[in-house]
């Protein structure tokens, strides 16, 4: 037994990590955008870090469950309720057979993932069970959901165990990892500011085409605020703003271009490049985006503004395993397995002392980083 | 600047450059290093490298920084280009390939013709006679940028681009020619079409083509190409091939 799609929303997906390996044939990566979401969403209900969950995109689905199910919703705030009821997000939270998953107004990002536990019954087409919709393959039938469509549960009826522990710690959601880039955000931030436009920052690594840009472009690039257009999806995302300079022209001789790449054309302006993005192309890449940085333009919609600054690839790299290790500390935290840290004589204990665990508060640790978990009962 | 060089392409991705210019040379280069990697990384010497994309002028490196660091996997590289960046006499393997040329199949066969002012099946021998090299795949699945066309029929391409060719076109843009494999949008030339499938997802090897492969179009009449269609769609159709000696990939 499975899920039944009601409604389709604007733009759901089965996706997973991609398709790798193919890229030299010109077959196209896919699978998630917002890296960080769609495994966080995964580990919260017991899965494999990549296992098959469903993106929505700015509207969401309406999904009826044939059986029992454990999900998790997290990624952008588009409003999800489960029979009319809000459905907390970042946590696993059981769903009877019967229930509906509905959602409503895109409060912050743009793109949902919802994980179920033991996974979707989708045949991996090239190792991967991400849909790529240009070449009409992968995930449900190489094409994204509509109404009607049915999908099976890979493992109908598993529950992961500590359902009650399964909760991401606020520090690693995505409206907390970009509250502080919020435009004219205050302490007393309203719900409404929440919603308003929002100025991201990312960090880049120069290259591999930086010396086809002029000095004058490069600062034009670095020290300039771009604003995402209407015209961004799955393949990639232009942004206006600036012209920056190039030293000739845009074009290059067709070569690679990874996740994050930074395209910018004759028009002077960049497009950032995401999971459908073609193999290969013929624009000067003037830098990449680093990995860990990628979330903030998945969740980037039309208005909100993006600005880039340099950074070092021992810095990239260095974040980037480090948020490998907290997906394992994560895995390993709900399964009830992580090592007993030590209480005392450390200097990061005595640096932030727990609090007092008055109710459903608890200090966890995780890689040195201290959270504060709040546990409420399930209704 | 000198090549080979190294360039970042993100935290996960290096290129690997080895020129600024389309030539058999620099792509035979390119095919060498590729090789070597393979074959550093089956005997377990690299870990961590996830795939390779060679295009006409550098071989981009996908990999996991927490299994190889940036440093460590440049290190192993320069290691390689040190030995392999010679180009090497190979060998390359031909592929055949039937196309039937004109009509419906090849809807612009005869402006092509008349653009050279020669006549159609003057353009189909010509077309026929070379054995072209794969430089690169990319754009849509299997799609294959060839390079090494008679100028004699190289043609611009169309003004407006059509809204939809169907997979196993063959067309010319400008000097190069290619094959459709799926149903696109595109303004090539279209001067017929091949029932073998370049890219089919359910197959073994789903997509038919390789960077560093030669391939040789071979004329069928309407009637052969039923025929060879009818045996790919019983999956029992393969391509003959060849295999020729090259000097730097000619």
């Amino acid at each position: 037994m499975g899920i039944k799609i009601i409604k389709g929303g604007l733009m759901t997906t089965v996706q997973d990590a991609g398709r790798r390996g193919y890229q030299r044939y010109g077959m196209g990566v896919s699978g998630a955008v917002d890296v960080h979401s769609y495994h966080y969403a995964n580990i919260l209900v017991g899965n494999e870090r990549n296992e098959a969950v469903l993106e929505a995109t700015m509207i969401g689905p309406s999904i009826r469950f044939q059986s029992d199910s454990v999900i998790a919703v997290t990624g952008g705030d588009l409003s999800p309720s489960l029979d009319g009821k809000p459905c907390p997000m970042y946590r696993a939270v059981p769903v009877p057979a019967g229930s509906v998953l509905s959602f409503g107004m895109m409060k912050s990002g743009c793109r949902a993932y919802i994980a179920f536990a033991g996974g979707l019954e989708i045949y991996p087409v090239m190792g991967s069970r991400s849909t790529y919709i240009k070449a009409g393959l992968g995930g449900f039938d190489g094409r994204k959901l509509k109404d009607g469509d049915e999908i099976a549960f890979a493992r109908s009826g598993f529950v992961p165990k500590n359902l009650e522990k399964r909760i991401l710690p606020e520090e690693l959601r995505f409206d907390a990892i970009t509250r502080a880039n919020r435009v004219g955000a205050t302490e007393t931030a309203t719900a409404a500011a929440n919603m308003g436009p929002r100025e991201y920052t990312v960090r880049v690594l120069l290259g591999p085409q930086d010396d086809r840009f002029t000095d004058k472009g490069l600062e034009t690039f670095l020290n300039s605020a771009y604003k995402v257009t209407d015209q961004f999806d799955r393949m990639g995302c232009r942004l206006t703003g600036p012209k920056i300079e190039h030293v000739t022209d845009g074009n290059i001789i067709t070569d690679g271009i990874a996740f994050g790449a930074i395209q910018v054309p004759d028009s002077g302006e960049p497009i950032i490049m995401l999971s459908d993005r073609q193999t290969t192309g013929g624009y000067a890449k003037i830098a990449s985006i680093i990995n860990v940085d990628m979330p903030m333009i998945a969740q980037a919609k039309t208005g909100d503004t993006i600005r880039f600054v340099k950074t070092d690839i021992d810095t990239a790299q260095d974040e980037f395993i480090a948020q490998i290790e907290r997906y394992k500390e994560l895995q390993d935290l709900f399964d009830g397995t992580e090592k007993e840290k030590p209480t005392s004589g450390s200097p990061a204990d005595k640096e932030a002392p727990a609090p007092k665990t008055a109710g459903g508060k608890y200090l966890v640790r995780v890689n040195g980083k201290a959270f504060h978990i709040t546990l409420k009962e399930i209704e | 600047m000198t090549y080979p060089c190294i360039k970042l392409s993100g935290d996960t991705s290096i290129a690997v450059v080895f020129g600024n210019e389309i030539s058999t040379e620099i792509n035979t280069r390119i095919r060498a290093f590729d090789e070597a990697l393979a074959e550093e990384i089956a005997q377990g010497r690299i870990e961590g490298i996830y795939e390779t994309v060679p295009t006409y002028c550098s071989l981009m490196i996908h990999y996991a920084p927490e299994v190889i660091r940036y440093q460590a996997l440049c290190e192993k590289v320069e290691k390689i280009l040190a030995v392999s960046h010679e180009a090497k006499k190979l060998s390359t393997t031909v592929m055949e390939i039937p196309v039937c040329y004109g009509g419906e199949y090849g809807p612009d066969l005869d402006y092509v013709a008349s653009y050279h002012e020669m006549d159609p099946s003057e353009v189909i021998r010509i077309h026929t006679s070379a054995e072209y090299l794969i430089y690169m795949l990319g754009f849509t699945p299997g799609f294959s940028y060839m390079g090494g066309m008679d100028p004699s029929i190289a043609t611009p391409r169309q003004k407006t681009p059509r809204v939809l060719i169907p997979a196993g076109s063959v067309g010319i843009a400008g000097g190069q020619t290619g094959i459709y494999p799926i149903d696109s949008p595109g303004g090539w030339q279209l001067i017929g079409r091949t029932p073998v499938r370049m890219y089919d997802a359910h197959r073994d090897v789903p997509i038919l083509l390789d960077a560093g492969l030669h391939v040789k179009f071979f004329a069928v009449d309407e009637e052969e190409c039923k025929r060879i269609l009818s045996l790919v769609e019983a999956g029992k159709y393969q391509c003959r091939t060849y295999v020729k000696e090259v000097r730097d990939g000619n």
